[in-house]
């Protein structure tokens, strides 16, 4: 019912290829995009900005980063951390020892470096494929923390090796409320899902998506694997990389090393993996998921008044339990549910 | 049956502070009673608990009562984030926090200045934060990393006969490789060129349970001391594989991380004779009695072991919660008597503190912990820690005095970082007003 597309005819190419084909959708992200943009900076608290908004969006870009990689050219990393940490240090170090540069620059420079990185712990995955490449990028996660440690000159020689984000600065203006942030984090987010979708659905996308499938198969319908794989890193790296500078500056303030640690990658993992890998719309719902369930729980908990001990673990069990649960009810994800729930909407209220 | 007892109880209590009147002042506990350091915390956090629970039970700080909320941190950095933004506006304000965790602690640095909320780091965070001018909002309270680190060069200076005894001698910093393992390298590499002794530096990778290269790498370079700038459980593991390569627990120096019952204990008998700094002289005081009779035999407590009372985690918690409340106490003699302060008003307390032998006496934790006086140039307040030892079964302090080290060493590297620091963020150093 809502999603009855009848009457909806499409006459010319360009109206056959935008993003959103159906008229529903396009009002629907409108209202969306109004909302987040428009009303939430009127109506959230600091905290809700700051605690909840902010990582949620920081993440959903970094899951993006993966989903580009994992989810579509069908590479599997566990690198994600790693490349966060090299997009922040490098834009630390770009305003740090660029004076004058702008900041947006600078986030785009660290990206860029990411990607750099990307490409080279990408190399081996002209090679091998699968659990093995997930063990081989496993060594960017261990390098580029060693690195960052070792080599003092990327923490300023600071004694404790922590980072202190500079200030947000554009044109003047200071960024340096929680809404401010917001929106700037926001502003990012949505620029760069809007690219990723769009390089998805051209020539790029294919590729990846053919090499995703068969590389062989790729290889012999034209696509050259080498490029693809290696351009698939370096994008993906790419927005991992701001991400990560955006977690530095927009989220923490100060960062150390350690904070990109193992344990973030693989919570961007669990990311695409609940969300749905190979699905934009999945990296935002996945890190919406694992952001938020946790604090959710947690504060259930505390209503009930349970000691925080026994509420953290009961968070543990929860939170595993639904994971399974949603695992083996929906393996593609909620991205998945989602797009069963319109399609079951499109023959409301008389399915055949 | 007890989990649904609490339940009800804890809705019970939820509707009772809501509706009690405004006379409260806010903590809020961002503390881990679970993950990898769930032992240092419940120890810390109950500790500073119990001493809230004591001050209410003696009817509040001048008949304001402390009220507080926990929150799991885990000690992760973007929870411990999250949990301060939660609890920083309830109740009327959160008066000042202390997450006992460098990475929360550093991710939330800038906001407790603009939030205007005192942050206390005892006896970890960044070390320069003791300069007031920078940081007005931060307190690394009793001692820092660096004055810990020029204490431990004092120590075993004098231990060897003088510090011009140092000379030529070797001394491995084997440290948690960190921030935290490598806050205290400008203070050492600065007084290794000083007094001209060799320092080995040997990282160690988190979480530290397998140590058997280092320690062949120390066997071989037969040092004269070991600095163990351990956590968690790299203690054990260290104390335990120092045996293994028969090296002996004298001549290793623990940081006070690497100084509780929890790191000596597992380690069995390989720990007898283990030395660690600390910054609580270990024994009994009244006021641990008091908390004994008043607190728990009254069901408040809030450990759940009871021989975990007067333990080196929850000493610390109870010094940190003296603190606090003197701090408190100290703003309302200033801004009124009975009142409930604001974080500024607090931070001003913080800043004025005075706890000298006299009113230790007082409040009876006379020799617990170093007569703590700060202002503005020295938010840290003391800088003094004492040395203890494992006997086996509980730590003894060995300097029956207080050991300083070089205050004007640690203080010149403190302007210079904390300049450093004022320049990349735009900070003006002064001292903050009044409130």
């Amino acid at each position: 019912m809502f999603y009855r597309e009848a009457g909806q005819f499409k006459t010319t190419y360009q109206a056959d290829s935008q993003i959103l084909p159906i008229r529903q959708d396009r009002i629907g992200i409108a209202t969306l995009l109004a909302f987040a943009f428009l009303v939430v900076p009127l109506i959230a608290s600091p905290y809700a900005f700051s605690a909840i908004l902010i990582p949620f969006l920081i993440f959903a870009l970094a899951a993006l980063g993966l989903n580009i990689l994992t989810g579509y050219a069908g590479q599997l990393s566990l690198g994600t951390a790693a490349f966060m940490a090299v997009g922040a240090f490098a834009a630390y170090n770009f305003i740090l020892r660029v004076p004058g540069i702008p900041v947006l620059v600078a986030f785009i420079l660290g990206g860029l470096c990411a990607a750099a990185v990307g490409i080279v712990f990408g190399l081996p995955s002209l090679r091998i494929r699968g659990f093995y490449l997930a063990a081989a990028t496993l060594a960017t996660q261990f390098f580029v923390v060693w690195c960052l440690t070792k080599i003092r000159w990327f923490t300023n020689y600071s004694s404790s090796g922590v980072i202190t984000a500079q200030k947000i600065t554009i044109f003047g203006y200071s960024f340096d409320t929680p809404a401010s942030k917001y929106l700037l984090t926001l502003g990012i987010v949505c620029v760069m899902a809007v690219l990723a979708k769009n390089m998805i659905r051209s020539n790029v996308g294919r590729s990846w998506m053919a090499v995703r499938d068969m590389d062989v198969a790729a290889e012999v319908i034209g696509f050259r694997p080498m490029r693809t794989k290696l351009l698939a890193f370096a994008v993906s790296s790419f927005y991992c990389g701001v991400a990560g500078a955006l977690y530095a500056y927009a989220y923490l303030g100060t960062v150390e090393p350690e904070a990109y640690s193992l344990d973030l990658s693989f919570r961007i993992l669990f990311m695409i993996i609940i969300g749905g890998v190979g699905s934009i719309l999945g990296s935002f719902l996945g890190a919406a998921f694992i952001v938020l369930l946790p604090i959710w729980l947690n504060m259930f908990a505390h209503a009930l008044g349970l000691p925080t001990s026994v509420a953290s673990n009961l968070e543990l069990m929860v939170f595993g339990a639904l994971i399974i649960f949603f695992l083996i009810v929906e393996p593609h994800g909620l991205a998945r549910l989602w797009q069963i729930a319109k399609e079951k909407l499109r023959l409301w209220p008389f399915p055949y | 049956m007890k989990l649904i007892k609490s339940a009800l109880l804890g809705a019970a209590l939820l509707g009772a502070v809501s509706a009690a009147s405004a006379q409260e002042q806010f903590v809020p506990v961002l503390s881990y009673r679970v993950g990898p350091y769930a032992a240092g915390g419940s120890g810390f956090f109950g500790g500073a608990i119990d001493y809230m629970n004591l001050v209410n039970a003696s009817g509040g700080i001048n008949g304001v009562k402390l009220t507080w909320e926990e929150c799991e941190t885990e000690y992760n950095a973007s929870r411990g984030v999250e949990c301060y933004e939660r609890l920083k506006s309830k109740n009327g304000g959160a008066s000042l926090v202390e997450p006992l965790a460098t990475g929360i602690a550093y991710g939330i640095l800038d906001r407790v200045a603009t939030d205007k909320i005192p942050m206390t780091t005892l006896g970890y965070g960044r070390s320069d934060a003791a300069n007031g001018k920078v940081f007005p909002y931060v307190f690394p309270l009793i001692t820092s990393y660096w004055n810990q680190a020029a204490a431990m060069v004092k120590y075993l200076g004098d231990k060897s006969g003088g510090m011009d005894k140092l000379k030529g001698k070797k001394i491995v910093h084997l440290y948690h490789d960190s921030a935290f393992g490598k806050e205290p390298m400008p203070v050492l590499d600065a007084q290794a060129a000083q007094y001209g002794f060799e320092l080995i530096k040997i990282p160690v990778a988190h979480p530290g349970n397998e140590q058997q290269s280092q320690w062949l790498q120390i066997r071989q370079a037969k040092p004269d001391y070991v600095i163990l700038w351990g956590w968690g459980v790299m203690n054990a593991v260290a104390i335990k594989t120092a045996q293994r390569n028969g090296f002996p627990r004298e001549k290793i120096l623990g940081v006070w991380w690497a100084g509780s019952e929890e790191d000596t204990i597992p380690a069995g008998d390989a720990a007898k004779g283990y030395t660690t700094m600390t910054f609580n002289t270990p024994g009994n005081y009244p006021v641990l009695d008091e908390i004994r009779k008043k607190v728990y035999e009254a069901g408040k407590g809030n450990l759940d072991d009871k021989t975990r009372i007067g333990s080196v985690y929850h000493m610390r918690g109870v010094t940190a919660g003296i603190l606090w409340t003197e701090a408190i106490r100290k703003a309302q003699e200033k801004y009124g008597k009975g009142k409930v302060m604001t974080g500024e008003q607090i931070r001003w307390g913080f800043e004025n503190l005075n706890v000298d032998e006299a009113r230790q006496k007082a409040l009876g934790v006379l020799g617990m912990f170093p007569p703590v006086k700060t202002s503005c140039d020295d938010h840290e307040g003391s800088g003094a820690v004492k040395v203890q030892q494992w006997n086996g079964t509980k730590w003894v302090a060995i300097t029956p005095n207080w050991v300083v080290g070089d205050k004007a060493l640690t203080r010149k590297l403190l302007e210079e970082s904390s300049a450093k620091y004022a320049a990349e963020k735009n900070i003006k150093p002064a001292c903050a007003s009044g409130a």
